[in-house]
């Protein structure tokens, strides 16, 4: 291991591949509660028997920002617009590739994976249908 | 089990201090907190210490020996951390440790220093109280994670920007007296309007600033308190804790604060009390949004009522329930971990009279702190009562 060596988070890392290559997932529990890798248990109810299940194509606008202060790894994105999008028995968080006034709550998106504009690092992505 | 009172308080001018280091911000306010109380400083038998980013502001973990050696105390200390709600929840293991007899007296504070850092360096610090991987790396900051909260608090139950500058102008005239506020001046509604946005719907002057402070209490059991004559009039009679799932993406409201219902429900039913017995109560106004989801969790307000408390009047001085008279973190300053417990040093000189703003409330006997950390995952409410001597 070096210093300028990324390191994988395991789980995550893993998630946004499958995500980027088409082939998002969530992690469903026996009793249908849906959460986000890396889990050994359900976090709603303790259970232990996990599937990943596809994350459906869609979703919709549950909530969104635009960031006009940003962190110092989002300093050329910004301004930019930051989403939580429910799909049903999950929700996820990204940017929505579009217009602030053109992203409502109820907006139908679909996730993907892009880069950042500062340091061309991953993250999740939404573009409108 | 013996019952906890506050001793003395102890809070340092709230600002910007880049100089000042965390152990000397600390030292401050405790020293000051063991005055008040009239306590031995070797009778201490614990330093409870809240400090959310020291790691980050500088370069200093494992604060809680520092925070001991700064007040001169020869006693174990230990460092707490749950973000915003850093010193709350120190407090918290205080109070039940006095309350089960471990110890007669404990100070228990919090210190941070932030205005060292550049405006993107705490905006990244306190990010960190959010969801690394699946919040952060989305570009969620503070700021932002409340905005979304405020976005879905106006499309569940309504609400405007102006309803919301209502909350940071009452919280800035509750300040102009308080001479431990970082901003003691008024501001009105149209400059809180028109100041420029953070994130959408949320402007700067939703906001809290960046600060740097410290804040301590002495808390003594009430056997303590009686065998040395002490004059420590407020006593703690309610505590309670609540928790949350950590990222807003996987709660299934962010409209609403439940982690801070459950803790007040434990508190009052801890202290023997009900939500219509509160008469004022200093609340965790980081966001002026928060503010809203906060009285509505303490249940002076049914959901989607809250909204409008500033705004008509209901929490102002004057009105029927103070809310934030010391100026809130709005204008007082926020401090991250230490916060909590300067809520509670508030309180306790609003209800014991020696507070600029004690003749708003004369007659008041129950006051009510609310601390939260990151955006409510975590929560410690605690309830104040004045003893009648």
């Amino acid at each position: 291991m070096t210093d300028d060596e990324p390191v994988r988070d395991a789980g995550f890392d893993d998630f946004l591949d499958a995500l980027a290559d088409g082939d998002g997932y969530y992690v469903e529990c026996a009793n249908g509660h849906g959460s986000l890798p890396p889990r050994r248990v359900c976090p709603e109810c303790g259970s232990a028997d996990l599937t990943e299940t596809p994350l459906p194509d869609a979703g919709e606008v549950a909530t969104y920002t635009r960031v006009h202060v940003p962190a110092p790894s989002f300093a050329d994105d910004a301004p930019y617009v930051t989403a939580v999008v429910d799909f049903g028995p999950v929700r996820l968080t990204g940017h929505v590739l579009a217009d602030y006034e053109d992203v409502e709550v109820g907006t139908a998106v679909e996730p993907a994976v892009g880069e950042t504009a500062t340091r061309g690092e991953r993250l999740v992505v939404f573009e409108p249908r | 089990m013996t019952k906890v009172r506050v001793a003395g308080v102890g809070v340092t001018a709230f600002g910007s201090h880049p100089e000042r280091t965390s152990r000397d911000l600390f030292a401050d306010a405790g020293l000051t907190a063991v005055e008040d109380a009239g306590v031995a400083r070797e009778d201490v038998e614990g330093v409870y210490y809240g400090n959310f980013m020291g790691e980050l502001s500088e370069h200093q973990g494992h604060q809680g020996p520092l925070a001991a050696e700064a007040l001169g105390v020869q006693a174990p200390a230990t460092r707490y951390e749950s973000a915003c709600a850093s010193s709350g929840v120190a407090l918290r293991q205080a109070v039940r440790d006095v309350r089960n007899g471990e110890a007669d007296v404990l100070v228990v504070g919090g210190a941070e220093r932030m205005t060292n850092l550049s405006t993107a360096g705490s905006t990244e610090a306190l990010a960190i109280a959010a969801d690394e991987l699946y919040e952060v790396r989305a570009g969620v900051t503070f700021p932002g994670a409340y905005a979304m909260m405020a976005r879905a608090y106006f499309e569940r139950f309504g609400g405007t920007r102006e309803d919301l500058a209502h909350v940071a102008v009452k919280n800035h005239a509750n300040a102009v007296g308080n001479d431990r506020a970082q901003y003691q001046r008024e501001i009105t509604v149209e400059a809180a309007l028109d100041s420029p946005p953070v994130a959408d719907p949320l402007h700067l002057y939703d906001a809290c600033p960046v600060t740097d402070g410290a804040s301590a209490v002495v808390l003594v059991s009430e056997e303590y308190a009686e065998s040395h004559d002490l004059d420590a009039g407020v006593a703690i009679t309610g505590t309670g804790q609540g928790g949350d799932r950590m990222a807003l993406q996987d709660r299934a409201d962010v409209a609403t604060s439940p982690a801070a219902t459950e803790a007040a429900e434990e508190a009052y039913a801890d202290a023997g009390v009900s939500a219509g017995d509160v008469d004022l109560a200093e609340v965790h106004d980081c966001f002026t949004i928060a503010e809203v989801l906060a009285v509505e969790s303490l249940g002076f307000f049914e959901h989607g009522e809250g909204i409008a408390a500033a705004r008509d009047g209901v929490t102002t001085r004057d009105g029927d329930l103070p809310v934030n008279l010391s100026g809130g973190l709005k204008a007082k300053g926020h401090p991250v971990g230490a916060t909590g417990t300067s809520q509670v040093a508030e309180l306790t000189k609003l209800l014991r009279g020696d507070h600029v703003n004690s003749e708003h409330v004369p007659g008041a006997r129950v006051g009510v702190a609310h601390n939260a950390g990151g955006t409510v995952a975590s929560a410690v409410v605690h309830v104040l009562e004045g003893i009648a001597e």
